[in-house]
């Protein structure tokens, strides 16, 4: 299977520039913090951490491809996860026994995907049918999800899930956390589905020119719709290791991964015009993105500063995008 | 009298009045001139705002960083002024909040025209840069001592009236500031060169850039006064409330923006007028301060304006698409 390793090799355009970055942070961070970021500690660490951004900036990605955005996928992570919260502190009796808790749980994820691809229905339904433009659409649909989820919890935290529910943020399988097992069986999928199948490549073609894209006979509105519905899904995937995590759920919580994650999109090589894109490159780009963060932590910035850190760099990526393009054209 | 009727502004005073009638039917509270000098008061700097969001998105771009300029402008400003215990006018703390705005506008217009970014992104990332550096390196504290002249401005009255239980309301002086803000704006986006370029560029930038327009001129206009109109919403703001408060006005670019689309400003560029925006202000407004007179909890507030939001942008985009057909 190619996963577009063959294109970085060839040097195909922003990524093997990406991965240079990345191995660079990696290795100033080593240099910077020798005793504690290059320790076995934060690696098991930063390997539960980047995963619920990296699904997010999956998503993202996918809107971006068709050249939209879709600003209210933390909104619909934690709309699903306190929806999910609901089930275990409302709906399911103390003190179940084993099986009918795992009963729940399933019920919980089958739960968040419903949730998360009828509000990415929704988003799909505004853009394709009624033709709201992307941007307003999601500052829309943002607002509103996330304003059903503080009228359910009235602002605060939904806590009291079951020990086993914790397995979905924190466990780990043959040394490997769960959610990276997760982040990476969604980006194998995500690979496969953009490049191997015909809804995939139909994705590139609407975001390189949607006029033409409909005229050979390309159904626009039924892609774009699903293609909505696949980053509804997504966030409220993510939305469950959030909550399962950090074993709570709030109307509130991750707001700065929409930043975070289109700062992701953009270093990972995705064209905000739409049109090109590796979900490999979201892949590297969350990496490097996790080891700063990770590494500011251990030098002690403060949130704030990381911020601060973020806007820049996403803006320095843009810039250098812009320059490495003018380079190739001439 | 068919021309009237096809107007966008005619159907949103319409829809504004009837609202009105709604609120004040079922709570005579709303009629009350402490209720509607209030919301009169609370357009102000929302009103501010619409006017530079509607700039942009006439150029046929988008801003978002605006409520983090605003913080930073004011809260650099008060910071400043406390430090060398200002007492001047207070067209100074205006002037200086308002000069900052600019400067931060002028980088996005830097941004986008210079390297061709999208401004979207663009203003996603000044506006979390600003904001970062703000609370990193300036300060996070509030500040509730604001120099004299300030709480001056915020006290100020063109019309006060004692009620029978002995209370003094007034009508803000700040309102003003909006008018005149507004005449200013839709006097420079009809009638000056620089104006109707503003629209031309919207409508269609390669056409604009064929008829020999100054595209990157106009980006630092238009991106500057957005910077400029955020400072002096940001003073106002802080001056109003009597903090200044650098983790205020957060997500206020949503309402801001709703309010705009709400007055029939389209996200495409090309189309808008400041007395729909100005119109647009007020529903939302009148939204927001009019949950509880009807019962609704303020939880729903963010609902609330989510539905406005889409029913309206909904509605714009479905006729636009039917009459294109």
């Amino acid at each position: 299977m190619n996963f577009g390793f063959g294109k970085i090799a060839k040097g195909e355009g922003n990524i093997r520039q990406l991965s240079f970055i990345t191995l660079c942070t990696f290795i100033l961070m080593c240099w910077l913090l020798p005793d504690t970021f290059l320790t076995v500690r934060n690696f098991r660490s930063m390997s539960f951490q980047f995963p619920e951004l990296g699904i997010l900036s999956l998503a993202m990605m996918l809107a971006m491809l068709t050249g939209g955005i879709d600003l209210s996928l933390v909104g619909i992570a934690n709309l699903a996860s306190i929806l999910g919260a609901f089930v275990f502190v409302k709906i399911m009796p103390p003190d179940s026994p084993e099986g009918v808790v795992l009963v729940y749980i399933a019920g919980v994820v089958a739960l968040a995907v419903f949730v998360g691809m009828s509000c990415g229905l929704l988003n799909g339904f505004l853009i394709s049918r009624l033709n709201v433009p992307p941007i307003l659409a999601t500052l829309g649909t943002m607002q509103l999800y996330t304003g059903i989820a503080i009228v359910l919890t009235k602002g605060a935290a939904v806590i009291g899930f079951p020990a086993r529910y914790s397995v979905i943020g924190n466990g780990s399988v043959a040394g490997f956390g769960v959610p990276l097992i997760i982040f990476i069986l969604l980006l194998t999928a995500f690979t496969v589905l953009l490049r191997k199948t015909n809804f995939g490549i139909n994705l590139y073609l609407i975001g390189s020119n949607a006029k033409a894209a409909l005229f050979s006979g390309i159904k626009v509105g039924k892609v774009l719709m699903i293609s909505y519905m696949i980053g509804g899904l997504m966030a409220g995937l993510a939305g469950l290791i959030m909550s399962s995590r950090t074993n709570g759920a709030k109307a509130d919580y991750g707001t700065s991964y929409i930043l975070q994650s289109i700062l992701v999109a953009v270093l990972g090589g995705v064209k905000p015009t739409g049109g090109s894109g590796y979900a490999i490159g979201i892949l590297i780009a969350v990496l490097a993105l996790q080891f700063l963060s990770s590494g500011f932590s251990m030098l002690r910035f403060s949130n704030f500063a990381k911020e601060f850190v973020w806007g820049v760099f996403l803006l320095a990526i843009m810039i250098v995008n812009y320059f490495t393009n003018e380079r190739n054209k001439s | 009298m068919d021309k009237i009727l096809r107007k966008n502004e005619f159907w949103l005073f319409c829809i504004l009045l009837l609202m009105a009638f709604i609120v004040g039917g079922s709570n005579d509270a709303f009629w009350s001139r402490t209720n509607l000098f209030s919301l009169f008061k609370s357009s102000v700097v929302m009103g501010i705002f619409a006017l530079g969001v509607l700039l942009v998105i006439v150029s046929g771009g988008i801003d978002i960083s605006f409520p983090a300029f605003a913080v930073f402008s004011f809260y650099i400003t008060v910071k400043y002024l406390l430090y060398i215990k200002f007492t001047g006018p207070v067209v100074i703390p205006f002037a200086m909040s308002m000069a900052i705005g600019t400067l931060l506008g002028l980088m996005n217009a830097f941004l986008i025209s210079t390297f061709k970014l999208i401004p979207l992104i663009v203003t996603l990332g000044t506006g979390s840069a600003v904001t970062g550096f703000l609370r990193a390196f300036v300060g996070t504290g509030t500040l509730s001592n604001l120099p004299q002249p300030l709480i001056d401005f915020s006290r100020w009255n063109i019309y006060t009236e004692t009620l029978s239980d002995g209370s003094v309301i007034g009508f803000s002086g700040s309102f003003l500031i909006l008018i005149a803000l507004s005449l200013a704006v839709a006097f420079v986006l009809r009638r000056t060169t620089l104006g109707r370029g503003v629209y031309a560029m919207g409508g269609d930038l390669t056409a604009a850039v064929r008829a020999g327009l100054p595209v990157p001129k106009l980006y630092y206009f238009t991106y500057g006064l957005v910077g400029a109109l955020a400072g002096t919403a940001g003073i106002v703001h802080c001056s109003l409330i009597r903090l200044a408060n650098p983790r205020d006005l957060e997500g206020a670019e949503m309402e801001v923006i709703a309010a705009v689309v709400l007055g029939g400003a389209s996200l495409t560029g090309g189309k808008g007028t400041v007395s729909g925006t100005i119109l647009g202000v007020f529903l939302i407004v009148l939204i927001k301060g009019s949950l509880i007179l009807v019962g609704i909890p303020t939880d729903w507030q963010k609902v609330a304006i989510g539905v406005v939001l889409i029913t309206a942008t909904a509605l714009t985009a479905y006729r636009s698409s039917k009459g294109g057909r």
